[in-house]
């Protein structure tokens, strides 16, 4: 999916999103004088299946720093493309966990601060990637031809060394081992996919409040996802039974 | 003394605790309520405990919140209940205000057997401990398990306040194992112990500054350096908070390190250029020393990179 396609049906009024390699950032214009709910709003990405390694992270948390400096409460779109972390030895060496995890930090920042973050998954999001972008956000949404998955089946095999024929086996019935949007909205990770007027599902999805963490929650409600929930529920009962010694 | 590296999980938290403290949240339960719903299908084994253990205790006398994740299932991958047990201590902590939140990590990151709500939990862990920040709660990390501390829950150790590791500990995003496979032999060797200890050991993070305290492998040196940064952390409780001048700093130092050894074929070369003057000899010493040396070698003025 071309970012540029996505982009003009996210914003008719416009926007000013730079492509620089895989990475995207810039501005755009949200909503309309007349219902007076026009804004900018800031958008930070990676497009063409970005690999993220350790120089994409950098300029992703700088381009929230950024936002957090000149503009203050202005709302961010996180646009998700990416492959996953890069699998290099050269980014290992140099912590590129610590990369990951100041972009992760920065994100934290800007909500903490009353920037509400937004993110669309309009392709595709994997494992490391993904955990330092669109799981960052306050919600979620993917386009319902989104690819989003940890890895794929024949690595998952190799690696776990469970037979192939039983995880595609599973796959076609447990959302827990399949790809694809649906499965992660059914799971809770998504707050909603987004089909037809783009434009309006972000100004509405911009106009809701988005109180806390309600994944565990939605994964329990939606049948994708239903220990997490009640385990939360337990710990947190256990304030009122086990004394500290 | 006892080791960190070959303790289990429970010991861990019975040795580095004040004696007979720690009171386990959600223990066992006879009807395994508290289990892996995802493994079974698989035949794979499950754990009453899904491979992590949280509870109350204390450490000299503070109260904290702890959990303590076990490399012995699963190489202590985070499942969907393994994350949620995570998730809702630090969700209690925010209820309970302790003086900390301990994490003895020991992970490969998310739990393959279940993909996509390890990978999900692994998310909420994160959300959740971020949140700890902004409530001013101290959150440290001890890291000295065989397994390491790899993929997102590397990225989690971040997160927090402060990282405590052994050079035995190692911490990082992909495994050299997936590295290889994916890329070749050529781009990382899982099998050259010696790079892999290099690349992701206790000695390169502290060097790096991922990485506070560097201790020996005792579960006694891991209580001292937690009790010592607690207090530490604690005498300036806004700066347990995430700030706009603290990741300022943060991404100063990342990109500082980027233009210093972003070129660099290999931590040895890292190393030098930190101006240890005998760099092939830091896999000798223990890690008193290695902190004398790395002291002098900042007293030279050389470029070095502080912890953030």
């Amino acid at each position: 999916m071309n970012w540029q396609d996505i982009a003009a049906q996210l914003f008719p009024a416009g926007h000013q999103i730079v492509q620089q390699d895989h990475f995207l950032c810039g501005t755009a214009q949200v909503g309309d004088a007349a219902s007076g709910t026009e804004q900018t709003v800031a958008v930070i990405g990676t497009c063409k299946h970005a690999e993220i390694g350790v120089e994409i992270a950098l300029m992703q948390a700088s381009a929230v720093l950024e936002v957090v400096r000149e503009h203050p409460r202005r709302a961010i779109l996180l646009l998700v493309d990416t492959q996953g972390q890069r699998l290099r030895h050269r980014d290992e060496m140099l912590g590129i966990n610590s990369y990951m995890a100041h972009l992760g930090k920065c994100i934290a920042l800007a909500q903490q601060l009353g920037h509400p973050v937004l993110a669309l998954v309009y392709d595709q999001a994997l494992s490391g990637g993904f955990l330092t972008s669109g799981l960052m956000a306050d919600a979620c949404y993917a386009l319902p031809d989104a690819s989003i998955r940890v890895m794929d089946l024949t690595a998952m095999a190799r690696i776990t060394k469970l037979p192939l024929a039983r995880l595609q086996e599973l796959a076609a019935s447990n959302p827990v081992f399949a790809p694809g949007a649906e499965n992660f909205l059914r799971m809770g990770a998504l707050a909603a996919l987004w089909q037809g007027d783009l434009a309006q599902a972000l100004q509405s999805a911009l106009a809701q409040p988005h109180p806390s963490d309600q994944r565990a929650q939605w994964g329990s409600e939606r049948g994708g996802r239903t220990l997490a929930h009640p385990v939360v529920q337990a710990v947190l009962a256990s304030a009122n039974t086990v004394p500290h010694a | 003394m006892k080791s960190y590296l070959e303790a289990s999980a429970r010991q861990r938290l019975q040795y580095l605790l004040d004696e007979a403290s720690f009171v386990e949240i959600l223990p066992p339960t006879a009807d395994g309520a508290f289990t892996s719903p995802h493994l079974a299908q698989l035949d794979a084994p499950t754990a009453f405990d899904d491979g992590v253990i949280i509870g109350r205790a204390r450490l000299q006398g503070q109260a904290v919140l702890v959990a303590a994740q076990e490399g012995g299932f699963m190489g202590g991958a985070v499942g969907e209940v393994h994350g949620a047990k995570l998730a809702g201590l630090m969700q209690l902590a925010l209820h309970e205000k302790p003086q900390a939140v301990l994490l003895l990590l020991e992970s490969g990151g998310v739990r393959l057997h279940e993909a996509n709500a390890g990978l999900i939990a692994v998310a909420e862990v994160m959300r959740a401990l971020l949140a700890l920040r902004a409530a001013k709660i101290a959150v440290l990390v001890l890291i000295g398990g065989a397994n390491g501390c790899f993929g997102g829950i590397g990225i989690v150790a971040r997160c927090a306040n402060a990282i405590i590791m052994s050079e035995q500990g190692r911490l990082a995003m992909s495994g050299p194992e997936v590295i290889e496979s994916v890329q070749g032999v050529e781009e990382f060797d899982a099998r050259d112990k010696a790079l892999v200890w290099r690349t992701t050991g206790g000695k390169h993070r502290y060097l790096l500054g991922d990485c506070q305290q560097l201790v020996e492998d005792e579960i006694a040196a891991f209580r001292q350096a937690a009790i010592d940064t607690l207090a530490q952390l604690n005498r300036a409780p806004d700066g347990l908070a995430l700030s706009l001048a603290g990741l300022q700093q943060e991404q100063a130092q990342l990109a500082q390190r980027l233009q210093d050894f972003g070129e660099l074929a290999e931590p040895l070369e890292i190393w030098r250029k930190l101006g240890l003057a005998q760099p092939q000899q830091v896999a000798l010493m223990d890690a008193t020393q290695l902190q004398a040396a790395l002291a002098a070698a900042r007293d030279a003025d050389k470029p070095v990179q502080e912890g953030v």
